[in-house]
């Protein structure tokens, strides 16, 4: 099935977006990044704290499978309903530094809406490492396959 | 046997990466490829065997020789190592319209 998101990342740069359209109305979509609950459900994180508000912070926690616990947290730099996020994420305790994300929301129709986000991060290098965690936590499921199964032969 | 190979699995070892670092310039034989690492010849084979498996080496019989070459079109999945980045958000953005396909308003 194709994907309905879009990862545009060139080669040498320190930035990428990332598009998807929506099946929603434009206020539906903006709601789920906005309502501490809705985001705690799609992100799949606890939200501590998410101040919706031009120099508001906001800050997740997230457990993952292991039971060990991920931070994240940044400022909230712009915020205009229904059109515009502003604002700086970085995971706690990682070396990766903050990265400075440009949310835009548009609709399209009364029924569909697009989102473009636009990450810059401190360097290509940092750009490209963290684009390659989920290839690496994929590969890293494929040793443990291998391992259940090698343990069951 | 019938396990389950995918590309991941292949190039998760450092002698299966050099294997198609190897065959990556030119065609090559069991004998050369195995020529170039201090492993065993038969963990060679095993490890050829696994890179044939998942389709990322396609074997071509050139004589009474099998030469070993790169499948591109298999690597371009490796290649596109962006695609769990992508799917990574395809999950959650599909998570995301689901929820608010069901969401009630309390205005």
């Amino acid at each position: 099935m194709e994907l309905k998101t879009q990862i545009h990342a060139e080669d040498g740069k320190q930035e990428l977006f990332i598009t998807r359209e929506f099946d929603l109305p434009l206020n539906l979509l903006f709601r789920a990044y906005i309502e501490p609950e809705i985001v705690a459900q799609w992100m799949g994180t606890k939200v501590i704290k998410l101040e919706n508000k031009q120099h508001g912070s906001w800050q997740f926690e997230t457990t993952d499978p292991m039971g060990n616990k991920h931070g994240f947290h940044g400022t909230i730099h712009e915020f205009s309903i229904n059109q515009r996020i502003t604002r700086t994420f970085e995971m706690t305790n990682a070396n990766f530094g903050p990265q400075l994300e440009f949310l835009e929301f548009e609709q399209l129709t009364l029924q569909t809406s697009k989102l473009t986000m636009h990450l810059v991060y401190r360097s290509v290098e940092i750009r490209d490492q963290l684009l390659q965690l989920p290839f690496k936590q994929g590969i890293n499921m494929a040793h443990n396959r291998l391992q259940e199964i090698v343990k069951n032969l | 046997m019938n396990l389950r190979r995918d590309v991941f699995q292949a190039i998760a070892d450092p002698t299966r990466r050099g294997i198609l670092m190897l065959v990556a310039s030119q065609s090559l034989t069991a004998g050369a490829i195995a020529a170039n690492f201090d492993t065993a010849r038969p963990t060679v084979s095993k490890h050829l065997q696994i890179l044939t498996e998942c389709e990322l080496l396609k074997q071509e019989q050139n004589g009474r020789q099998v030469y070993y070459h790169l499948n591109p079109e298999k690597l371009k999945t490796i290649a596109e190592f962006i695609e769990p980045f992508r799917k990574m958000w395809d999950d959650r953005f599909n998570k995301l319209e689901a929820i608010m396909k069901n969401y009630k308003p309390e205005e």
